[in-house]
């Protein structure tokens, strides 16, 4: 089975994936972390304003069969979460890297997304 | 420890698989809700080879069988099949099963299916009771001979009608017939776990891959059995009942109804006892108001957040798209519509009592 990887994002080991652009980062989880959870029926997220650091978990999302915590690809304040997932949560199974999108960041530290994976080394993590 | 494989691994390698009672079993092949949706408005099929297959033949078979399972063997004609609990000198649950008594035609007198891993337990149960009550009785464990697959669905009559001679139409619910399918030597009865119609059927292991291809519907693993069974409010063994983790009678567990008091059996004068004085607590359907999921272990509390007890087993029921749960609480706290809450992650969701099953059927 071959998942979606897209190029343009950065990735962390735990399946999280965050898309940069002017000082923003969107983040969600993989392709690769629906399928392993299926069915997913419940998005835990934080409050806009709260304030998260680099690897810290800030959600969770179940599926029928398993409880899996999200985590901070990078530091930043919640500017942004998809309030959507509460009453489609099934969209991160469905669309992961667009319409299941989990949360926006403001940016602390620029330098952070050096540390992540790229599409490369992820694709190369999963297989 | 190497885990059981049932037969008809080598026709699932696609499927998620995990240990299940000591058995690698299929988890799920699509999806949880495709899977449990095909039985709900068509057919499934499950592999529950790994259910014990243990049967049971001589002339005090049946008396045997009586003295260690709470219902009443000696109601059943042959082709008869009936749910029953199996308990402990105290009256506890230490599984629950379904005891058949064979068709003539078959080989043995009374198969009764264990629990997935609890199949060589529960045979050196009936040897050693069938020793120390000095009864004849021929009892052998045939979990690595049978495969067993489930046909569950509204769909499930049609589908088997097309693979056997069997006439269906007369086979009714909780009845057990010898006849082929797909060519295979194979029991089939009209039982299951879902709360649809449809259908168990036992083949010899070599035979599981004929039969399981020649029933053309949706593959289904453990975790829409799951969900299918919850909704129904079915109890789970080592989750509703577990003789050192969940300690409970037929009664709190509120399957009553197989306990034959009238008959003697292991367990009966306990229960007997329980059943004038009556229960403290008892097992009863919740499903939440507030969004979360219910888990094994999560704590019940009342509205002012004292302990009331904890959830057995929860889900995000796919039919009804609501969290449900089955949980012990105070028989005060039993009635339908009695608000309590469930603490997820610390937090505590608003949820309320609900008679089993939740679904209509």
């Amino acid at each position: 089975m071959s998942f979606d990887v897209p190029d343009d994002l950065r990735y962390l080991e735990s399946h999280e994936w965050v898309h940069t652009e002017a000082g923003t980062a969107r983040v969600g989880i993989t392709d690769f972390a629906q399928d392993e959870l299926g069915d997913v029926v419940f998005v835990e997220l934080p409050d806009e304003g709260e304030t998260l650091s680099a690897g810290e978990e800030f959600g969770v999302v179940e599926s029928i069969k398993a409880v899996s915590d999200i985590y901070a690809p990078v530091s930043g304040t919640v500017t942004a979460v998809n309030e959507t997932l509460f009453d489609q949560p099934e969209l991160v199974n469905e669309d992961p890297f667009d319409e299941g999108w989990m949360l926006e960041l403001e940016l602390t530290d620029e330098s952070e997304l050096d540390g992540l994976l790229d599409a490369d080394a992820y694709r190369d993590q999963i297989e | 420890m190497t885990l059981r494989q049932p037969p008809l691994a080598e026709v699932y390698e696609d499927a998620t698989l995990t240990d299940f009672g000591g058995w690698e079993m299929p988890v799920e092949f699509d999806s949880i809700r495709a899977e449990h949706t095909a039985v709900r408005e068509a057919a499934g099929k499950f592999d529950v080879s790994h259910m014990g297959q243990v049967t049971v033949t001589g002339p005090e078979a049946l008396e045997l069988t009586q003295r260690l399972t709470t219902n009443d063997v000696a109601d059943l004609d042959p082709g008869d099949a009936q749910y029953a609990g199996i308990t402990d000198g105290d009256g506890v649950l230490i599984d629950d099963t379904v005891v058949y008594r064979l068709p003539s035609t078959a080989d043995d007198d009374y198969l009764f299916i264990p629990n997935a891993g609890h199949d060589g337990e529960m045979t050196e149960r009936w040897v050693s009771h069938r020793d120390e009550w000095g009864l004849t009785a021929t009892v052998t464990n045939r979990t690595e001979e049978y495969a067993m697959v489930a046909l569950q669905g509204p769909d499930a009559e049609a589908l088997l009608a097309g693979e056997t001679a069997l006439d269906l139409d007369s086979l009714g619910r909780f009845e057990v017939a010898h006849e082929a399918v797909a060519g295979a030597d194979s029991l089939v009865a009209r039982t299951g776990y879902t709360g649809e119609d449809g259908f168990e059927i036992l083949c010899p292991a070599a035979d599981a891959a004929t039969v399981w291809t020649a029933l053309d519907c949706q593959s289904c693993g453990l975790g829409a059995r799951d969900t299918l069974r919850l909704e129904m409010g079915f109890l789970l063994s080592g989750e509703e009942f577990h003789p050192r983790d969940e300690p409970r009678t037929p009664y709190e567990a509120d399957i009553g109804w197989t306990v034959a008091l009238d008959t003697e059996f292991v367990g009966r004068d306990a229960l007997a006892t329980q059943t004038r004085g009556g229960v403290d607590e008892k097992l009863v359907g919740l499903e939440l108001i507030d969004r979360g999921v219910p888990r094994h272990g999560y704590e019940v509390t009342d509205a002012e957040g004292e302990p009331l007890g904890h959830v057995t087993s929860g889900t995000m029921s796919p039919t009804l798209g609501a969290p449900i749960a089955l949980a012990y609480l105070p028989t005060d706290y039993t009635d339908p519509d009695t608000s309590v809450r469930v603490v997820i992650r610390g937090e505590p969701k608003d949820a309320r009592t609900r008679a089993t099953p939740f679904i209509d059927r």
